[in-house]
């Protein structure tokens, strides 16, 4: 080292500090995905989770078997600003046995006279039971286009995972809100 | 100016160790690649800048005297050029609470700390003759101007409500993004850019020149403890700054491209941008106190005449305190709905800061013990730098709980604690500092009588700003509002008077400039005597325009922080 000149090693030593420094932008970027990815796994931040038909069996022989209590579940609907619909759940609260699939449906319908496409953003409250709560199938994954006037109704099959009564600061939990947001999608391939 | 220059070239190459051959003034001041004049440079910038700042907050504490809106009517009309209504002169506090805060971080404390006495102290401390990469520093500094026009222009151009960016220094989503449309936060997002990248450079220029041109015999561990907490900031720098410019970049995009990382219309989070900015921003708080960390360092050594206590325990609690500031970020962001577990991991780690924290306090105190005190104005600075300090510090203890930060989440409690820590932390550092190596900068003594004046007003004046903030806080008073409810009246009526006494210090501290450069002594190279033991100490003042053309040598038993009088005889 110390026989180098001393321009090749700063030019050296400069060089690895900037790659230090555009790793770290790298990494700013790579957040995102990661983030997604995290909030995915483990629920963070009331992030609900997706179940096919089996796991949500598996989970209800699990709930027979143990004998699990209930618990509510409570229904929000909402819409952005730009997005005229009437958009509300049919139930406000639904009890459901821990384990249980259950069908819930929110109603939207479209008040203003030209078509309008929006898709649904969700979680639920309190945000440690976003691990448990397993939606089997909703309206949420995908873009709904309502035509003028058109009203839908929108199902969603969950159930709470039996595991939310393993974990200690999720097992008090008596209710969960389940909650969406309406909002518009531009046109599409335009 | 040709035949000027030719002589002095001729003179150059007859007298090879001519250390003061100066450029002209346009090619010394402009195009400057000398460290020292880079750090005059981004000293005077941070005094105007702070200047700016200081008088934002002026217009916000005028503001708050009384409940109700009174003078901000009137500035919104100034800034808009006309007749206003009430959600522009609302919009004009949001302006005026980002500008305030983005110019005192990016724009005074940090060119002044780093740009400034760094530049100016590090390649005199560790016997370099300039930086690593003279040009790339020049560049540095003026980006990091041209960062502070794009901060000015942003606030006479539209940003949504009126003029200016109201989106506080942290430029959260969504209000920064659909909140904001003009051209406002642009250019204040452009601003930190521009800054961003400046102070990854000197970031960069740093960390080479201490690795690299360190004198002979001038090992890590016998750096000063300055040059330790550049070094530490550098990397700091280096490492968050980037993940900065990529979250802004980010809402650059959002705003202008239809990119939708914090939408979550389209699947994004504005949440993720409250981690990237903190990841970014928590390091940046130790950024703007590391080196100041430093400088008190070598100055109560210096007028204790004594080494500092523990050097190596200082040095690697700056380190601990840059490694553990990474990984506490979102304890800025408890309220953001967090379970119980994350909230306990981040309130844990934060107050594990608090102990590399305290052995620099407590190796502050064990210097000055049994030492031979001498209570010259940079000594006081460094004292009043310690005890408020360690005020901000235990009011962070306090806000780095989950539990209590539900309470206490924007209010001015959260405003009181960082403000002791840098308002009165930093600020007191920069001031030490600047008595403490003003006269080696210049070359002119400043009254000792004016700089203990300043200091002492200074020090009633602040803390009659932000003690009462405390109660405030503690009350339930949010941050970031120009109106309050009668009930909060008297505490703010008396932080107003505060910052008048603060005002007022400040002239003393501009006259005793003044008198410094109409009518002050020449400064000796060593005129605080023998406790100042660095290497810049040995120069004459100011120092020579090129020094260190022949090395100098650190011989094995002089470690910068052994008293002279400690080494061994000589024969």
């Amino acid at each position: 080292m110390a026989s180098r000149p001393l321009d090749s090693r700063n030019r050296r030593t400069g060089i690895i500090a900037l790659l230090a420094a555009v790793a770290m932008l790298g990494m700013g970027y790579a957040a995102v995905p990661l983030y997604r990815l995290f909030c995915q796994v483990t629920g963070f931040g009331g992030t609900t989770q997706r179940a096919t038909d089996g796991q949500a069996a598996s989970a209800a022989e699990i709930a027979r078997s143990a004998g699990t209590r209930t618990i509510s579940v409570r229904f929000d609907a909402n819409t952005t600003r730009d997005v005229p619909w009437d958009f509300r759940p049919l139930q406000v609260t639904d009890t459901v046995a821990i384990g249980e699939r259950d069908m819930a449906v929110f109603v939207a319908k479209n008040n203003s006279d030209v078509p309008v496409t929006g898709s649904a953003t969700f979680n639920v409250t309190p945000v440690q039971t976003g691990a448990y709560f397993n939606k089997i199938q909703c309206f949420c994954f995908t873009e709904q286009t309502l035509q003028p006037g058109q009203e839908v109704r929108m199902p969603v099959i969950y159930y709470v995972d039996p595991k939310i009564l393993d974990d200690e600061n999720a097992r008090d939990v008596e209710q969960i809100t389940l909650s969406y947001t309406f909002h518009k999608l531009e046109k599409q391939g335009s | 100016m040709a035949t000027t220059a030719d002589t002095f070239q001729a003179h150059h190459e007859e007298h090879h160790h001519d250390a003061d051959h100066k450029p002209g003034f346009f090619a010394r001041w402009f195009m400057s690649t000398n460290h020292k004049d880079i750090g005059t440079l981004y000293l005077i910038f941070a005094i105007m800048a702070g200047i700016i700042g200081g008088a934002i907050s002026g217009i916000m504490r005028q503001e708050l005297a009384q409940p109700g809106i009174q003078v901000l009517g009137s500035v919104a009309a100034w800034l808009n050029g006309g007749t206003v209504d009430m959600d522009q002169a609302l919009h004009t506090w949001n302006v005026l609470i980002t500008a305030h805060g983005l110019i005192m971080v990016f724009f005074m404390v940090m060119p002044a700390m780093i740009g400034g006495f760094g530049n100016w102290f590090v390649p005199l401390m560790i016997g370099a003759p300039d930086m690593a990469f003279p040009r790339m520093n020049n560049i540095s500094f003026w980006l990091t101007a041209a960062g502070f026009v794009s901060l000015m222009a942003s606030t006479f151009v539209p940003g949504g409500t009126g003029l200016g960016a109201g989106t506080g220094w942290t430029v959260y989503a969504p209000l920064s993004t659909s909140g904001s449309p003009g051209p406002a936060v642009d250019f204040a997002i452009f601003s930190l850019h521009l800054a961003g990248a400046a102070s990854i450079m000197g970031a960069i220029n740093f960390i080479t020149t201490i690795f690299n041109m360190r004198a002979p015999g001038m090992t890590l561990h016998k750096m000063p403890l300055f040059v330790w907490s550049v070094l530490v900031t550098a990397f700091l720098l280096l490492l968050a700054l980037p993940v900065l410019a990529a979250a802004i970049t980010m809402l650059l995009t959002d705003r202008n491209f239809g990119t939708t990382f914090f939408d979550q219309a389209g699947g994004g989070d504005p949440v993720l941008y409250q981690h990237l900015f903190w990841f970014f921003g928590h390091p940046e708080v130790y950024i703007m106190i590391l080196p100041g960390f430093g400088m008190v360092s070598q100055i109560v050594a210096t007028f204790s005449r004594k080494p500092v206590f523990g050097y190596l325990g200082m040095a690697y609690a700056m380190v601990a305190i840059g490694v553990v500031g990474f990984v506490v970020w979102a304890h800025h962001m408890y309220t953001v709905g967090m379970n119980v577990n994350t909230k306990m991991y981040f309130t844990a780690a934060t107050m594990v800061i608090a102990v590399p924290t305290g052995i620099k306090i407590f190796s502050w105190i064990a210097t000055m013990w049994g030492g031979s005190l001498e209570f010259k104005s940079p000594m006081v600075w460094s004292l009043g730098f310690i005890f408020l300090f360690t005020v901000g510090g235990v009011t962070g203890v306090v806000l780095a709980n989950g539990g209590i930060d539900d309470n206490l989440h924007d209010t001015y409690y959260v405003v009181a604690h960082f403000h002791y820590v840098l308002s009165m932390g930093a600020v007191f550092a920069l001031f030490a500092g600047f008595y403490y190596w003003f006269p080696k900068m210049s070359g002119k003594m400043h009254s000792e009588f004016l700089a203990h004046l300043h200091f002492w007003v200074f020090f009633v004046g602040v803390n009659i700003i932000f003690f009462p903030m405390h109660f405030l806080g503690m009350n339930g008073m949010p941050r970031r509002y120009p109106d309050y409810t009668p009930a909060f009246s008297y505490w703010n009526e008396i932080a107003t008077v505060g910052y008048w006494i603060m005002a007022g210090s400040m002239l003393i501290f501009f006259a005793n400039l003044i008198y410094a450069f109409v009518a002050g002594r020449k400064a000796a190279p060593n005129y605080w005597g023998e406790g100042a033991t660095t290497l810049e100490w040995s120069l004459t003042s100011p120092p020579p325009y090129h020094q260190f053309e022949t090395l100098p040598v650190i011989e094995e038993h002089h470690d910068y922080h052994d008293h002279i009088a400690d080494s061994p005889a000589k024969a």
